[in-house]
């Protein structure tokens, strides 16, 4: 049985009187993609800050990393990666800066960041743009760095917003190549998209509505459960049923 | 009813335009499909006489776009690509503000927008800043159309928005299109482009093709297999492994894969498969979408 990385038990977020998180209740297991899906105003992004550490629940358990969200706050920042499709990396630094600077964030040695900083380049085949301006790179080129950069310093987790918005469609399952290979490193792999194609790739998805989890399976299952073809369906039959 | 003349543009080194020609009708549905860096948003600002191009030559309705700015700002709706709206307004006086800027009132042009406004109405009071992402999106359109706008330019209008409000909103786009307005809508969504009459393929200030949706998968010309297995990570990493694959990507539940040769068959990639310990295989002849004919032209 593989190990929880994520518990959340009952967890309820409101601000004021408006319940943006309504007693969410999933665990997300070890090496997981996990996909968290829902429609706009959903509460997924409220959810998503929780489990960062980036904002604290009203109520109820949640454990990332093995750490308490309410107790071990940075503990957990130092244990997971981020990456989004708003914010990645410094425009104004080069690739190699960027990794230093995020090196020394998470307390990589000198040593180890510049034998892991080969690696990464060799992999994504860069190393001739090392002292580049991200900025002056394609936008492809910057989501597969930000990613690798996210999880540069191994994270057990790494959430990932929306990571391939806006980019062309080679570039985007070029991306989910690296997904792939995280989540075969046991890296746990927590992801939200709009892109319904991709929900398909994960291996389990949950889809949040109005702020409640209203459902939560494989996509094999959900689309059976669902009577749908593909999780576009299954989405579609969700968000539309509360309207 | 839009014709753009060999335009150009770039910022410093950045070429964001090379030489782009095209022309929308009257009552047209137009889609500029392309991913971030194609030059979708530096076009559509060129348009709406945003942004002055380097070379070239660009009509509204036959208004020039340099020399008749201000009378193509009258005739012209626009939703830029990210909310643009007063966040500390509220709903209702974001829109009485719009239509005062255009010297109407919202009652005038009401019936073009009742059918977006219904869906947001019982939220009238509350500030804009404070909608979901797809009620910012109506309200935009809303804004957009408040004086009855001859052509509508909606750059990325769904964008970061979710798949069911995706849909309600190209609904609504084709309702305007039958009441008569010309409509020039940007999106990285492939999927969306086969709801447009017509569409651009677009990358890197390139132009790669024009032509209607239904006749660019007609014309495409590679032989598509619809592949899936138990293992589908496993099964990609072989399949690209096989020396008579071309191509193979990860669409869904399945992958689109292209042989070397178009007289590779179906059998083939199974036997390979098989050899390979994959099971629950299926192999299937598969029509492409807008998004494998992008592919195949990036």
């Amino acid at each position: 049985m593989k190990e929880k990385v994520i518990t959340v038990k009952n967890l309820v977020k409101k601000f004021g009187s408006f319940v943006s998180n309504d007693n969410l209740n999933f665990d997300v297991y070890q090496g997981e993609i996990f996909g968290f899906l829902g429609a706009n105003g959903a509460g997924k992004t409220t959810a998503m800050k929780i489990l960062c550490g980036l904002s604290a629940p009203t109520s109820g358990e949640v454990k990332v990393g093995g750490f308490d969200i309410y107790t071990e706050t940075e503990k957990v920042k130092r244990n997971i990666g981020y990456m989004s499709q708003k914010f990645s990396l410094y425009e104004d630094m080069t690739i190699a800066e960027n990794i230093r600077f995020f090196s020394g964030i998470y307390g990589i040695s000198p040593k180890d960041r510049k034998a892991k900083q080969e690696v990464l380049l060799k992999n994504l085949d860069i190393e001739s743009a090392k002292d580049s301006l991200i900025g002056s790179l394609p936008l492809g080129w910057k989501q597969k760095l930000a990613f690798s950069v996210a999880i540069f310093h191994d994270p057990k987790i790494v959430f990932l917003d929306e990571p391939t918005g806006g980019v062309d469609p080679i570039t985007r399952r070029k991306f989910w190549d690296l997904i792939y290979e995280a989540s075969d490193r046991g890296i746990t792999v927590f992801v939200t998209t709009h892109y319904m194609d991709e929900a398909e790739y994960c291996n389990r998805v949950s889809i949040m509505n109005n702020g409640k989890i209203e459902a939560l399976d494989t996509p094999e299952n959900l689309k059976k459960q669902f009577g749908a073809k593909n999780m576009d369906e299954v989405f579609l039959k969700i968000a539309r049923n509360t309207e | 009813m839009i014709s753009i003349q060999n335009i150009s543009k770039s910022y410093g080194d950045v070429q964001a335009v090379r030489d782009i020609s095209l022309e929308v009708k009257k009552g047209e549905l137009f889609g500029l499909i392309g991913p971030d860096g194609a030059g979708k948003t530096t076009l559509m600002r060129i348009l709406m006489t945003l942004l002055i191009q380097d070379e070239g030559k660009a009509t509204m309705n036959g208004l020039d776009v340099i020399k008749d700015y201000k009378k193509i700002r009258k005739i012209v709706g626009y939703m830029p690509g990210r909310f643009s709206l007063y966040q500390d307004l509220t709903v209702e006086e974001n829109l009485n503000f719009f239509a005062t800027v255009f010297q109407t009132t919202v009652a005038e042009n009401y019936d073009l927008i009742r059918d977006i406004y219904v869906q947001i109405e019982p939220f009238k009071n509350r500030l804009a800043g404070k909608l979901s992402g797809g009620m910012k999106q109506k309200l935009a359109l809303s804004c957009s159309l408040i004086h009855k706008p001859e052509i509508l330019v909606l750059d990325e209008p769904t964008t970061g928005v979710d798949a069911v409000s995706r849909k309600e909103f190209w609904d609504m786009l084709k309702k305007l299109q039958q009441k008569g307005i010309t409509i020039l809508v940007s999106t990285p969504y492939m999927d969306e482009a086969m709801l447009c009459n017509r569409v651009a393929l677009m990358q890197k200030g390139n132009v790669l093709t024009i032509d209607t949706p239904q006749k660019l998968v007609e014309n495409y010309s590679r032989k598509l297999y619809a592949i899936k297995a138990k293992d589908m990570h496993r099964l990609i990493l072989d399949i690209r492994a096989y020396e008579k694959t071309d191509s193979a990507y990860a669409f869904g539940e399945f992958l689109h894969v292209t042989g070397k040769e178009d007289e590779v068959e179906a059998t083939e990639f199974e036997n390979y498969l098989i050899k390979k310990n994959h099971t629950d295989l299926l192999v299937m002849d598969h029509h492409p979408t807008i998004e494998d004919v992008f592919m195949e032209m990036m």
